[in-house]
């Protein structure tokens, strides 16, 4: 038995440190400057075109919010190659399908991830606008430098949180293909008859992974937390 | 020289300033006096472009602002660098230490040199007493402390005008004295204030010149000396009212 595991566990750790890992990783980034940017257009209170940006905003949010994440999944990878438009599609999209991966993770873990942003960005109280307006700074300035760092300590736990579970969601991305850990773990229980062991094992990487990434937080959190009290807790 | 023309703002039906026309003198420090709601808070922010008053003309030094058109963003950038605003709850940047929070608008706005931002800050905490306290976070400070770093913060700017909405009033008794110090060394270095306080013997002490409003209309526009020996029943009331409370 001690030899099965031996010798899964290197072909795991490839498949979680080329593909899992990548994938959440550059999803996750994207999805974060997708989740910045939808946020800003939500909060802002700005009129004319706006208006309509705001409003596909929130429809973002709501569509990729309320539908599940495998069949967001299958849509992209197996439903937009038929989505054939004349002159700019005449043969639909087909993407490979790590790309059908990445675009889908983003698009989802940008839309919860852009709730926690504009909460956490509504979260700095008004003065602190107020302060950095009246020592003559513009808008750009004052959330580059005031209120995103403030947020960013806010969102950073729920934030970690959401990337953590898109680490595990990877998971899913076996159902178009791509042979990430999960899908390793299959192919060689299938070769060797011990499902049980290879599905423990791999759940068991993913809980490495993850430990790791929490950790990972724990560091960032103190390192954001610098100013709050001498006593470590919130600044009321 | 600030001077306020036919000045009317509303929230909604409520009229909240109604036809100030009023100046705030050079090199001196004015009080605004007024019960609570009258319009003493919108009236300061207003000389910040915090709010937008519907009409009026607004003049400060060689700057015109018309209330009633839209107001650019260069118009109001330039009205801030002559003004600079102390609020009652300090609104310090919680995730700086206090030297930088002094040198943030200096450097970020200002494009000075930081060495220099750096070395005007610290002769200006020495100036408030916090020499100490350069590199402590705002969560470290007392209230007294808080605000004196905010009052250092606005000095740095170097603003024609500093205006300070109730300044001390989250403060206890013995803060609030340290605080007032500080403001009292800044007024006998004539630089230009604005002040609304409840502090009536503070008052007394610092202002040059004393505005009373009573719900948005302006009731008292004159010397200080005139408002304290005033004969009006109103003013009387008022500074009676206020003289019990202390
Ligand atoms: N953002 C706002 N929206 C609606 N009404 C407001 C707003 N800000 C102030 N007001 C109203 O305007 C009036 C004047 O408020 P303001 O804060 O200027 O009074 P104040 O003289 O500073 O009072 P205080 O001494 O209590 O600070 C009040 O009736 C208040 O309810
Ligand atoms: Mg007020």
């Amino acid at each position: 038995m001690w030899k099965i595991i031996t010798d899964a566990i290197p072909q795991l750790l490839v498949a979680g440190l080329k593909f899992t890992l990548p994938m959440a990783i550059i999803s996750f980034v994207i999805g974060m400057v997708i989740a910045l940017a939808v946020a800003l257009t939500r909060i802002s209170t700005k009129r004319g075109a706006f208006n309509l940006l705001r409003w596909l905003a929130s429809a973002y949010v709501w569509l990729f919010r309320s539908t599940p994440l495998l069949v967001q999944l299958f849509i992209v990878y197996f439903g937009l190659p038929h989505l054939i438009i004349p002159g700019v599609f005449p043969e639909g999209i087909k993407l490979d399908p790590f790309m059908a991966g990445i675009i889908t993770f983003s698009l989802n873990t940008g839309a919860y991830c852009a709730e926690t942003v504009r909460a956490s960005l509504l979260s700095v109280p008004q003065g602190q606008w107020e302060a950095a307006y009246a020592i003559g700074m513009r808008r750009g300035m004052v959330l580059r430098r005031i209120i995103i760092p403030q947020a960013l300590r806010t969102a950073l736990p729920p934030l970690s949180n959401s990337f953590i579970g898109l680490v595990k969601d990877t998971s899913l991305a076996v159902s178009i293909t791509i042979v990430e850990m999960f899908e390793v773990s299959q192919q060689i229980a299938a070769t060797n008859y011990q499902p049980l062991l290879m599905y423990t094992l791999v759940a068991l990487l993913y809980a490495v992974f993850c430990t790791v990434l929490s950790w990972l937080q724990s560091w960032l959190e103190r390192k954001f937390s610098a100013y709050t009290s001498v006593e470590g807790g919130m600044i009321s | 020289m600030i001077e306020l023309t036919h000045l009317t703002k509303r929230f909604g039906d409520n009229v909240v300033l109604n036809d100030i026309c009023t100046t705030f003198p050079e090199q001196e420090t004015t009080v605004i006096l007024g019960p609570s709601g009258s319009g003493k808070s919108t009236l300061l922010r207003s000389l910040n472009l915090l709010e937008h008053p519907e009409e009026g003309q607004y003049q400060i030094d060689d700057l015109q602002v018309n209330f009633a058109e839209p107001i650019s963003s260069q118009t109001t950038f330039a009205v801030r660098q002559k003004t600079e605003m102390v609020f009652q709850g300090f609104n310090l940047f919680p995730h700086m230490t206090v030297l930088k929070n002094l040198i943030e608008g200096p450097v970020h706005v200002l494009k000075k040199p930081k060495a220099d931002a750096m070395a005007e800050a610290s002769t200006l905490l020495k100036h408030v007493g916090l020499a100490d306290k350069a590199d402590a976070y705002p969560s470290q400070l007392s209230g007294g402390q808080a605000q004196r770093v905010a009052i250092a913060r606005s000095l740095a700017m170097h603003p024609h005008y500093i205006l300070l909405d109730e300044p001390t009033s989250a403060l206890d008794p013995e803060l609030e004295l340290e605080v007032l110090k500080v403001l009292l060394t800044i007024h006998e270095q004539q630089q230009s204030m604005v002040i609304v306080t409840h502090n009536m013997s503070f008052a007394k002490r610092v202002a040059n010149k004393i505005l009373f409003i009573e719900n948005g209309d302006v009731q008292y526009d004159g010397s200080a000396a005139g408002f304290f020996a005033s004969e009006n029943p109103r003013i009387k009331r008022f500074i009676d009212s206020m003289s019990f409370t202390i």
